[in-house]
């Protein structure tokens, strides 16, 4: 263990004061009440051509002010994922088409006085739609006869990349290592499963919203609940072309994101309307329209093939990924090689490998970044597969899964094979704690007083299950973090970074990191985060970057103002400042002469007193790897062999995230991560009725875990250090997302020996898998 | 319509379209505390004290509580301390992106007065109206138990 005064302290988070009085402002918190209401009107068909549209109804009616629609707003196509530039998603969407491709796409939207008079003047838009053939699954989307959703000007902005629209795929990603197909002859035993996740809601409770004005220099100002500020500008600029200077985008604390506001979905929208208007325009959407309309987790069918010998070696894996785009690609090649590329490598002694690929557009909600980002989906199907592994074989699952996974100092082929967009990177495992956690994770379970043991009450039968999991840590030479500092006459210092705190505490440890290096308390750091007029560049809260990325700015940044610090110090003490020595609370010392200086003294000098100049500095960082954080995830489950009902009793996590700048809010990071994924391994799914529509867009029929749904969660950090990271950082919320529920279908095995290959683990499922194993057919 | 309101101890007059729902009367009136989550009464991020009882201001017709007593999280916190019980959910790191967590608040707060030291269960089951996706939950039933201990401190002290 390093020794750190500020790192690893459970400092308070630094609004969290002031969020629980209710005084931090949100987004529509900072609504001044003269704005316009802007309103959607959404499409009813899941696939259709608009042969006509007739807004002049609407238009009549007292207090509209403004519809736009495919008529009147040039077509500019864009992609909505919040990611670098360009991004490696698909250009298929414009603000408003002449097509709409599933069932709550836009339409036009509605600019009114009031949200009375928006709402009514939509109900008064005449559109007339031909209804064209829609396909709502993936696994027919590629076949000819099938139709097409987008046609020939849809295009990758990255050339590189394969897509084809004509045969509706929106990502292709293929990688061979070794020699599979041998690989599998020579296999004592092969075992082949199709696994499929479902969609899911983001449900941040905060639902996506924004609004606009102009400011008395007439730019645009947008303040909006994003995880991508600077994203948001590029594309809202881009969409409206106008300059990227004419727009401002403010983020205000925000009502949690998961991936879900790492998408533009709204500030082209007030956007547009205000530049058009000329007024202050307001959009958020109701609960219905986030589970429709915003994004989702991509559903994705895994077809998992594993050849391995009696002791368990596995020889090969040969894994056929079909992911659902919905009628759009955001993050459709990125999520798909994610799949892989933060799975695959944690089976690194395995030689022979196939990954193969696709991901597809269909006339369904539309996928985008979703904590865990394909990876969950592909480790649901790894540590299922791992499980029948040992069962097969008739070898301890811990020992297998220890003796299996990657290692300090070993690499992957697959980091090398597989990038977002720009290809991988090599890199070399500096930290892995993995086998720590399955032991303490298996010992916190109670793993060996309860596996193959059956324990039964009444009709309730428990068993335990394991997943193991890795995710990475920032886009390697890709995402970038910046910081910029200044030092004020007290000694305290403002801290300014594009990173987007969402509320996972960013703010907070980026405070902590700084004053680490300055040894100073991290009260005394004041944190600004995510203006774009104020704050430098910044990628965003995503890809589980900002403690590593940001971080490392942060800590770059604070080593130059130091650096600084050192030199004033040196001139007012005249001693050579390579013998200072920085001291707790500001407090600066030359031990030779016993002389010491404060860091307001040298605010004091450097600001009124002696070589004038204001202490600060801007410094960025970007990755050069993507250090995997990984997870031991446990549960401990019973199931009713009567109803088929799953009780979760205990889910352990143990996690390796290197270095915890604040353990209490790494913990609440891995506790949330754990729920969210209980909740989609029992419960959380769209409905559909035939037509494509969304039969449960609403709390009270997508249920999410309550209070009362929470089992008791343990979550073990384990003590880990990561050299490229700043003060050892690794990341950590969304590792933890992958394992519950591979984790709870294996421990449904354990108790009751079936198998569930398709989330989520209903009642249902599950008493029908009991049914067919007493009849003894296999599930 | 035109009607007067208890507002945290203040008498307010307002004037309101008939079928305005109380939490969209506060939030325009400046209650930026009263969050809208869902609208549908299931978050509980809406949720006010009307005569000391928990409810989703998102249901109710602000014209059927005129006259009555109402109170957001403002209203806890006397002077310039904030309320043991906010303190404790900040200190427990009960905050994360703290949109549930003035409902949250108001939730605790009625179980505290009834049940000053609940077990675990007795919170789950106080708190099951009010969603949090950012915690799962842990740091909140540890939050409570803390601001119930402070609770009970401050009680004795007075």
């Amino acid at each position: 263990m390093k020794e750190f005064r500020q790192v690893g302290r459970s400092v308070t988070k630094t609004d969290a004061q002031g969020l629980a009085l209710g005084r931090a402002k949100f987004t529509d918190d900072l609504l001044e009440g003269d704005e316009l209401f802007c309103r959607i009107l959404e499409s009813p068909h899941a696939h259709a051509e608009i042969l006509s549209f007739d807004a002049s109804q609407a238009e009549a009616l007292p207090g509209v002010v403004a519809v736009f629609h495919a008529g009147n707003v040039p077509r500019i196509l864009y992609t909505s994922a919040g990611q670098g530039n360009p991004e490696p998603s698909p250009y298929d969407m414009v603000l408003f088409d002449n097509r709409v491709r599933f069932v709550g796409d836009r339409v036009a939207l509605v600019v009114a006085e009031t949200e009375d008079i928006a709402r009514e003047a939509c109900a008064k838009i005449q559109v007339e739609y031909k209804e064209l053939p829609a396909n709502f699954r993936a696994e027919r989307a590629r076949h000819p006869d099938t139709p097409k959703l987008h046609g020939d000007e849809a295009f990758m902005p990255i050339e590189e990349l394969t897509y084809r629209p004509e045969e509706n795929v929106a990502s292709e990603v293929l990688l061979t290592i070794g020699d599979p197909d041998k690989a599998f002859e020579e296999s004592d035993f092969v075992v082949e499963h199709t696994y499929s996740v479902h969609y899911a809601s983001h449900a941040a409770l905060e639902p996506h919203t924004a609004h606009a004005r102009l400011d008395p220099q007439g730019r645009l100002v947008i303040h909006t609940s994003t995880q991508v500020p600077f994203h948001a500008r590029r594309i809202t600029a881009k969409v409206l072309d106008i300059p990227v200077g004419k727009i401002r985008v403010v983020k205000p604390r925000v009502g949690g994101g998961f991936g879900g506001k790492q998408e533009v979905l709204l500030e082209p929208l007030v956007g547009l309307a205000t530049w058009r208007t000329k007024r202050p325009c307001r959009l958020t959407l109701s609960r219905k329209e986030v589970f429709t309309s915003a994004r989702t987790r991509h559903p994705m069918r895994v077809r998992l093939k594993t050849g391995f010998l009696k002791d368990g070696t596995i020889k090969a894996m040969d894994m056929e990924n079909l992911m659902t785009s919905g009628a759009y690609g955001p993050h459709a090649m990125t999520v798909l090689t994610v799949s892989a590329w933060k799975c695959l490598p944690l089976y690194n002694k395995v030689e022979h490998l196939r990954f193969t690929g696709h991901t597809v557009y269909t006339n369904t909600p539309v996928g985008g970044a979703y904590r865990g980002y394909g990876a969950t989906q592909s480790h649901f199907a790894t540590n299922q597969q791992l499980d029948i592994v040992a069962r097969t074989c008739g070898v301890d699952l811990l020992e297998l899964a220890k003796s299996l996974h990657i290692k300090e100092g070993e690499t992957s082929p697959v980091f090398e094979a597989l990038g977002e967009g720009k290809g991988g990177v090599t890199q070399i495992l500096n930290s892995c704690k993995l086998s720590e956690c399955i032991d303490r994770g298996a010992q916190a379970i109670g793993w060996y007083e309860k596996r193959d043991k059956k324990l039964r009450e009444g009709d309730w039968v428990r068993g335990v299950g394991m997943a193991i999991c890795m995710q990475g840590t920032g886009l390697p030479k890709i995402d970038l973090g910046s910081a910029t500092m200044k030092m004020n006459e007290d000694g305290s210092f403002n801290l300014l970074v594009g990173a987007t705190d969402i509320g996972t505490g960013s703010d907070t440890i980026l405070a902590q990191i700084a004053a680490e290096v300055l040894g100073i308390d991290s009260e005394d750091i004041i944190v600004t985060s995510s203006d774009t007029d104020v704050t430098p560049f910044d990628v965003g809260a995503y890809a589980s970057s900002t403690t590593y990325v940001s971080g490392g700015a942060v800590k770059r940044c604070a080593e130059a103002v130091r650096q600084q610090i050192a030199q004033a110090a040196g001139e007012i003490l005249d001693v050579p400042q390579d013998e200072l020595i920085f001291g707790e609370c500001g407090e600066i010392r030359h031990p030779g002469k016993g002389k010491t200086v404060t860091f307001a003294q040298v605010a004091q000098y450097t600001l009124y007193g002696g070589t004038l100049r204001q202490i600060g500095a801007t410094e960025s960082f970007t990755g050069e790897v993507s250090p995997p954080p990984f997870t031991a995830q446990f549960a401990d489950i019973s199931v009713d062999c009567r109803t088929g009902r799953i009780k979760v009793h205990h889910l352990v996590t143990a996690i390796d995230c290197g270095q915890a700048i604040n353990p209490t809010l790494a913990e609440g990071q891995v506790e949330g991560a754990v729920l969210n994924a209980l909740g989609y391994a029992l419960y959380e799914e769209y409905r559909f009725d035939e037509k494509g529509r969304v039969t449960n867009a609403s709390f009270w029929d997508y249920k999410v875990p309550g209070p009362e749904d929470t089992p008791k969660i343990t979550t073990i950090l384990v003590d880990s250090y990561e050299k490229t990271g700043p003060y050892g950082a690794k990341s950590v919320s969304e590792v933890p997302m992958n394992g519950p529920g591979p984790a709870i279908a294996n421990a449904l095995f354990d108790a009751a020996g079936v198998r569930i290959f398709h989330l989520p683990l209903t009642p249902e499922k599950v008493l029908g898998a009991l049914t067919k194993e007493k009849r003894g057919t296999p599930s | 319509m035109r009607g007067s309101f208890i507002v945290n101890g203040v008498v307010r007059e307002w004037e309101f379209p008939e079928d305005m729902r109380l939490l969209d009367l506060l939030r325009r009136e400046g209650y930026a505390e009263v969050k809208c989550g869902c609208r549908e009464g299931m978050c509980g991020s809406c949720c006010v004290l009307l005569e000391e009882k928990i409810v989703n201001s998102c249901q109710i017709l602000a014209a059927t509580v005129m006259e009555r007593d109402i109170r957001t999280v403002e209203a806890l916190s006397e002077g310039e301390e904030p309320h043991p019980l906010i303190t404790a959910f900040a200190e427990a790191g009960a905050v994360q992106c703290g949109f549930c967590t003035p409902g949250m608040v108001l939730a605790a707060y009625c179980l505290l007065k009834e049940n000053p030291d609940p077990s675990e269960e007795e919170i789950k089951r106080a708190l099951d109206g009010n969603y949090c996706r950012c915690t799962g939950y842990v740091k909140i039933i540890d939050a409570v138990q803390r601001g119930g201990r402070k609770m009970r401190e401050k009680e004795v002290r007075e």
